[in-house]
């Protein structure tokens, strides 16, 4: 099933019927949800479109959030807005407050100051409402060790007053879109990191959210189960699903999310799509050159150098829009090597927050 | 309202719980865990202080002569019951709680559901609480199958069972909440669970101890338990029994408010 909707085409159709679903669904009330039934009427409804997104507002508003931890500004005046069926990133490096404004947009930490409105609901006052119709997938996995894998889903969907038997009806498409039905009653240690992984995703989804929240949804991954992660979370994004996730792998923020916001200090210092981000801020083309002697070849060329340069370790880094005239000057010999490629968010990242080490 | 701190809660960390049905999905979890070792710990909780009571009642109790006219096994059965119970108790709530909240992490992924942390705080209280309900009625069995005592003012005991089991459950669970790793239980049970056990009146009278220490013993929270069973095990009606359980529920009360404001102080930060 999943196989087959992995192509563009099908993914579309797929993700109008589960709109259709959801909103056709909404009387009927816990009961139903959609992207199960979906899957089996996938064929039937294959020409259903689109309809509006259920809820009025925006799926998240966050308006001048503070947080302080003693005297210390760790969240300072961050504002940001995610609409319903969006992906949106929060971009920064460690100790940027990321996940401290997780913790807040969740209800899970009184904050010192502003606004958060989360799926039409205020936050914290009625963050247990809204973390009702939220998925967290959290930094650390939390799986629960002492069960099977069917268990952990079993028990966590209890946690969202869900009834036994329609935790149970949940649980195949759950282990499907996991890739873990030969594993359900494997007990945790036996899984790999990225079957914890994506089991963490099964059980965010087991109250079929609106949201999912995600804290650096990869890191610790081996370069496979980083793609089946991604791949998974466009399928949620084709459903319909609005996901908000941190990362400090600027290849996932660019691959999945429909906009950023850069983070540094708690504060939001660039917002917007990855492609339109960096062509704001960084120019296009960057011509890293590395080798014994690239800094004496740096030496002779500064002054004529189109763009910017930054030296960084033993590499040059040179941005430019003429990226002819960098090369030209790399063929005057000597032990150079040297990468030509498109700017890309890493590059907008350390032009914004620098290149100093966080610790 | 900007300059107001706004907690999650709606109250402060120093606010009365406030638990709600939440509280079940999380004892069905611990339930769920328990029943794949149930057997195990069934065998434990009969075993072990049956063969206590036998080894210290028989062996060490036909060396002493009887306890105001009691023979020391009898004497010693009502020890070993609030002995069982609070070990039960403090070993659920401090070991086994804090892996849960701290080595697993299985409490912040409730946290990232409509569960309060209020709920989970109860659930684990009213967990380790039934877990020393159980060790509590195994020795009570041993007591009347090896005919201790069979009086039937045992069928009292259940109920103190359950307020020594909430008291001592939220006592180990504010320990939990202080706690930065394992080894910091070694103080509480060194310097806090064992001299009270000694001090309570579990192996010997409490008359026993120095004058000074007699007073300062008996506001230990373990004392009135064993002055409310005592007297049950006996087929006598405890004096004062309204005091005693007024102390054991003041008690608890005050151990389930710190549990749950300090665990808000560490977790809702």
């Amino acid at each position: 099933m999943l196989r087959s909707l992995r192509s563009g085409q099908s993914l579309f159709s797929f993700a109008s019927i589960r709109k259709t679903l959801r909103v056709s669904s909404r009387g009927g009330g816990r009961g139903a949800p959609g992207y199960y039934s979906a899957m089996t009427t996938n064929a039937l409804h294959a020409g259903a479109k689109p309809v509006a997104f259920p809820g009025s507002g925006p799926a998240l508003r966050v308006e001048r959030l503070d947080k302080r931890y003693g005297g210390r500004a760790i969240v300072d005046g961050l504002s940001f807005q995610i609409a319903r069926g969006e992906c949106y990133g929060l971009l920064g490096p460690n100790g940027a407050g990321k996940t401290t404004t997780l913790r807040s947009v969740l209800g899970l930490t009184p904050i010192d100051g502003g606004v958060i409105r989360l799926l039409d609901h205020d936050v914290p006052a009625q963050a247990r409402q809204a973390r009702a119709r939220i998925g967290v997938v959290p930094q650390m996995d939390n799986l629960d060790p002492d069960f099977t894998v069917e268990e952990n889903l079993l028990v966590f969907g209890r946690y969202f007053g869900l009834a036994d038997a329609e935790i149970r009806r949940r649980i195949p498409g759950l282990l499907e879109f996991a890739s873990l039905e030969s594993k359900r009653t494997a007990r945790i240690n036996e899984l790999s990191g990225g079957m914890k992984r994506r089991l963490t995703l099964a059980r965010a989804l087991v109250n079929d959210p609106d949201l999912i929240v995600m804290d650096e949804p990869t890191t610790g991954l081996d370069p496979q189960a980083r793609h089946l992660i991604w791949e998974r979370l466009k399928t949620l994004l084709g459903r319909g699903k609005t996901i908000l996730l941190t990362t400090h792998f600027m290849d996932e923020a660019e691959r999945l999310c429909d906009r950023l916001g850069l983070v540094d200090h708690g504060r939001m210092i660039a917002e917007g799509a990855p492609q339109e981000l960096i062509a704001r801020h960084v120019e296009p083309e960057v011509v890293e050159v590395f080798g014994d002697d690239a800094f004496a070849w740096l030496e002779r060329h500064r002054a004529a150098m189109p763009g910017r340069v930054e030296v960084s370790g033993e590499t040059v880094y040179c941005y430019t829009a003429e990226p002819e005239r960098v090369l030209s000057y790399l063929r005057d010999g000597g032990r150079l090597r040297y990468l030509h490629r498109p700017a890309n968010l890493e590059d907008l990242f350390l032009r914004i927050a620098g290149r100093d080490l966080r610790e | 309202m900007s300059e107001q701190v706004m907690r999650p809660s709606g109250a402060g960390i120093w606010g009365l719980p406030r638990p709600g049905r939440g509280c079940i999905p999380v004892l069905r979890r611990n339930f769920l865990v328990w029943r794949k070792t149930a057997l195990t710990t069934i065998l434990g909780d009969v075993m072990d202080p049956m063969v206590a009571l036998l080894a210290l009642g028989y062996g060490l109790g036909s060396l002493l002569p009887g306890i105001d006219g009691v023979p020391y096994v009898t004497f010693l059965a009502a020890g070993s019951i609030c002995m069982g119970a609070l070990y039960a108790a403090t070993f659920e709530a401090t070991y086994s709680a804090f892996s849960r909240l701290h080595i697993q992490r299985s409490w912040d992924a409730m946290l990232n559901t409509p569960l309060s942390l209020d709920d989970v705080v109860f659930a684990e209280i009213l967990w380790a609480a039934a877990k020393s309900m159980k060790s509590g009625l195994a020795i009570l069995l041993v007591v009347a199958a090896l005919d201790i005592s069979r009086a039937v003012t045992l069928l009292w005991i259940p109920l103190v069972l359950a307020l020594i089991g909430v008291a001592f459950a939220a006592l180990a669970l504010v320990m939990s909440a202080l706690a930065k790793g394992f080894d910091f239980f070694m103080y509480y049970f060194t310097l806090g669970v064992t001299p009270m056990v000694f001090l309570s009146g579990v192996f010997f009278p409490v008359s026993q101890l120095p004058d000074a220490l007699v007073q300062a013993a008996r506001l230990l929270p373990l004392a009135p338990a064993i002055e409310l069973v005592r007297p049950l095990v006996l087929g006598r009606v405890p004096d004062h029994p309204w005091a005693h359980v007024l102390q054991l529920a003041a008690t608890a009360a005050a151990a389930v408010w710190l549990a749950s404001a300090l665990m808000r102080r560490r977790l809702l930060r």
